[in-house]
């Protein structure tokens, strides 16, 4: 089992260096560079004041030397500092956005998977009926729905006409003066709308997911079994079909856990919200090389590592895998 | 440059209001003037930095703003006028400025402020080791030197006509914060220190900025205690939280202006502000390009855009037409030159003087076998230019120029495009600053690869006109050098100057003392209140 831990791990090495160089050299092939924001278009900043600033980011090395002091910077866990005028460290930069990004992301799995679940199961035991219609529609509606649109209908009924829920942001104007228990109220308030709106374009996948296995398991022959032996059909369904249904589903969340620190632009745009989504496209638009990377090293990092979680997991089920 | 650019760019300048379109304010409102309550400002980026010699966003500006102080600034009539600086002696021979600086001014963390951080300041913009992209107008200053602690003296090389102005656009930072420091590690840009009017509160990245009165300021505390700025990416997401209440000040898009702000709910909460920009959208051609050659086909092309057409479409009427690189109504501006009204017989004689006829009947005109065929190329995300990119393909179809319009992402279309001279023609915008040196832009020797002058424009007489202007502090004498150069642009027509936009702030009701001039309202903004009983926010 050791000799395969050591092994996975060994073959992760070129894995991070490929995915590093192969980022390192798209982003760099794209046109435009960091210093561009504050000298193009600038009336005041000549060419030798471009060609100095150019040379202080260091882009006037070959790529090569620049991917090579990227790396040995890499090697020692130091993110570098970002190219933006705040020249801030890329770890804090990503670190401060971090929670905010994975609470939205939990939250909202929550929900989809507290609605999915059962609108699954009961599409699924009711299959054609005009319960199973509807839901299908209402949960391709969601999938269909541009969550921009979504979100400011929602704002503008919710936040404007009825006032009922703040519009943009995570906190009120007051939050710093709120005692504990209100802040966190404050904060689910600002929240309901955000959430609301990121888990309902997600339901269609999951609940149409549960559905189709849902149905491939109740046709199989230990249901018959059970329905023969007379168990009533709740316990048919919920203990014995349902547990073998959620098992594929189990493990697409766990595939899912990447996905955590990711963020949408468009979402966090609409509702101002600083996450990791704004954070990286920004990033992007202003060729911010160090925190591009970061975000990417960070990506690559935890898919790599949920890998790795998943092959051990199997390893540990099947000898075949940890022999061969 | 920066911190007028900078004030410029954003929403709240609020430049000539046009007093008709100032709704009155409702009488509830109307109150002594008193200290207390805050105002929210939406912006749609975050700051980037608080440390002004680095900073070249908007929002960073326009904090650093309120922040720190220059040695001068602009008035309300676009005048200078001292701010750290009392008074000022400009030596016989334009080389010599010698300030006299305010005694009594502190730092917001209690230290005086004297010449000595002048001079740092001075310093540490020209440092090659300093990363910030404004340095080249203090190159220029010869000598600078402390003669005691509140006098401070600048000497050039030859005359600038921007040299007094351009210690306006320098925040003078605090020596004794910076001196051997990294000013790129500077804890000054999360947590700035200046001499302004308001003190820096806190950041929280991406979601506000707080600033608090400073009660030292040396003109007097201002009425209002805070200042916040909410960052809200999202423009129809920011008119939301202004009509819920959650922001006092933002600047609308026409479409908001024209058909979102007119419910007697809204008029009572807001007072909408109506204004030239300092700024105009032009569309430029590629001189280098043998089909932009003839200064017949530029004419012609511009007789075939029907201005008034593109501001009623694009900007729903809130915008004027642009006939050169200035605003229309300040000094520098020449009302009396050549103008292109919308005439698309006029445009097909001229290309016809020029050799272009339609020969083969396909409706698109030909010289010498070859279509009269050309691309636009714009930026993406700036809508304005790409609709009116659009209303221009089809006027110049119907003359038989047959043009594509391509919208290009921001650095692919500097960097593939601008820079290399690889395009036909562009859709651009450009602020116009109070000062009229066009130097930058408009002289021949500015057309190499990441300058300027990208389209190409080489004319002797106007090289002459820019020297000239630029090295002459006699107002009435630049005026006719300006005035020169723009019945040259005009005649000439190496871009197609069409329109200058309105800006268009609006801000809560409840705020008072708001007096529009020709430098727009926020010059006062120190002396904007809120009577005690429409008082909002109690801290």
């Amino acid at each position: 089992m050791w000799i395969y831990i050591g092994k996975r791990l060994l073959m992760m090495v070129p894995l991070v260096l490929g995915i590093t160089l192969i980022s390192f050299v798209v982003i760099h092939l794209a046109p435009g560079e960091p210093t561009d924001m504050q000298t193009q278009l600038n009336p005041e900043a000549s060419v030798e004041l471009q060609g100095r600033l150019r040379a202080y980011y260091g882009l006037d090395q070959p790529l090569h030397v620049q991917y090579g002091r990227w790396l040995s910077r890499m090697a020692r866990l130091d993110f570098g500092d970002s190219f933006a005028q705040d020249h801030r460290p890329v770890l804090d930069k990503i670190v401060e956005r971090l929670p905010i990004t994975i609470l939205i992301n939990v939250l909202s799995i929550v929900v989809i998977l507290a609605l999915a679940i059962p609108i699954g199961i009961l599409s699924a035991t009711r299959r054609n009926s005009p319960f199973d219609r509807f839901t299908t529609i209402f949960v391709f509606v969601g999938f269909a729905t541009p969550s921009f649109w979504l979100a400011l209908l929602l704002m503008d009924f919710f936040g404007v006409r009825m006032g009922i829920f703040p519009i943009a942001g995570l906190k009120s104007f007051g939050h710093d003066y709120l005692g504990w228990a209100s802040r966190i109220l404050d904060m689910a308030h600002h929240l309901v709308l955000p959430v609301f709106v990121s888990a309902f374009g997600g339901l269609a996948g999951f609940s149409r997911y549960m559905r189709s296995n849902m149905l491939e398991v109740i046709r199989q022959d230990y249901i018959l079994t059970a329905r023969a032996k007379g168990l009533p059909e709740r316990g048919v369904i919920y203990k014995h079909a349902l547990r073998n249904a959620l098992l594929p589903v189990i493990t697409i969340l766990g595939l899912s856990v990447p996905g955590l620190i990711g963020g949408s632009v468009i979402f966090e745009t609409i509702f101002a919200i600083p996450g990791m989504g704004k954070l990286f496209y920004d990033g992007v638009m202003m060729r911010d090389y160090p925190l591009i990377m970061g975000v990417l090293v960070l990506g690559a990092g935890l898919t790599l590592i949920g890998n790795l979680i998943a092959d051990l997991g199997y390893a540990l089920a099947d000898p075949r895998i940890r022999n061969a | 440059m920066r911190t007028l650019l900078l004030t410029m760019a954003v929403f709240l300048i609020l430049f000539g209001c046009d007093r008709r379109d100032t709704l009155h304010p409702v009488e509830s409102h109307k109150g002594p003037v008193a200290y207390g309550d805050t105002i929210i400002e939406g912006t749609s980026g975050d700051a980037n930095t608080l440390l002004p010699v680095l900073a070249s966003d908007s929002a960073s500006s326009e904090i650093n703003g309120l922040v720190y102080s220059s040695l001068v600034r602009y008035d309300k009539d676009l005048k200078i006028e001292g701010e750290l600086a009392e008074s000022w002696e400009i030596s016989a021979d334009n080389l010599t400025i010698t300030f006299h600086l305010r005694s009594g001014v502190t730092w917001h963390d209690g230290t005086p402020f004297t010449a000595e951080d002048v001079l740092f300041t001075y310093r540490l913009y020209i440092d090659p080791k300093t990363p910030t992209a404004y340095a080249e107008q203090y190159r220029q200053v010869a000598t600078a030197q402390v003669l005691d602690p509140t006098t401070f003296r600048v000497s050039y090389r030859q005359p600038l006509a921007k040299a007094l102005i351009s210690w306006g656009e320098l925040s003078v930072l605090p020596r004794h914060l910076l001196e051997g420091e990294d000013v790129t590690k500077s804890p000054l840009a999360r947590h700035p220190v200046g001499t302004g009017p308001f003190r820096f509160v806190e950041w929280k990245p991406g979601e506000k900025i707080v600033l608090e009165a400073n009660p030292d300021y040396f003109e007097g505390r201002p009425y209002l205690d805070r200042v916040v700025y909410r960052i809200i990416p999202d423009e129809s997401t920011m008119f939301l939280e202004l009509q819920a209440g959650g922001l006092d000040t933002m600047g609308l898009n026409p479409i908001q202006y024209q058909t979102q702000t007119d419910s007697p709910a809204f008029k009572r909460q807001f007072v909408k502000y109506r204004y030239p920009a300092f700024a105009y959208t032009y569309l430029g051609y590629n001189l280098n390009r043998p089909l932009f050659q003839d200064k017949r086909v530029r004419q012609a092309l511009s007789y075939a855009i029907n201005k008034k057409e593109i501001i009623e479409g694009v900007l729903l009427g809130l915008g004027q037409e642009s006939t050169g690189p200035y605003k229309p109504g300040t000094w520098p501006y020449n009302s009396a030159v050549k103008r292109y009204p919308y005439d698309p017989e006029r445009a097909r004689t001229l290309l016809a003087e020029a050799g272009w006829t339609d020969s083969d009947g396909d409706g698109i005109l030909d010289k010498d076998g070859k279509p009269f065929a050309f691309t636009i190329v714009t930026n993406q995300g700036n809508d304005q230019r790409v609709k009116s990119g659009e209303i221009i393909q089809r006027r110049f179809r119907e003359i038989g120029v047959d043009v594509k319009l391509r919208v290009i992402e921001w650095a692919s279309f500097l960097n593939e495009f601008i820079n290399p001279g690889n395009f036909d023609a562009t859709i651009l915008g450009w602020t116009v600053p109070i000062d009229p040196d066009g130097y930058n832009v408009w002289h021949s020797s500015k057309t190499g690869p990441r300058e300027l002058n990208f389209v190409g424009f080489k004319n002797a007489e106007v090289d002459e006109l820019l020297e000239k202007g630029r090295r002459t502090l006699e107002t009435a004498e630049r005026k006719k050098y300006y005035d020169r150069f723009q019945e040259i642009l005009a005649e000439e027509q190496p871009y197609t100057f069409l329109y200058v936009p309105d800006a268009l702030p609006v801000v809560a009701s409840r705020f008072q003392g708001i007096e529009p001039a020709p430098a727009g309202i926020t010059y006062n903004f120190i002396r904007w209140y809120v009577p005690k009983e429409a008082q909002k926010y109690a801290r």
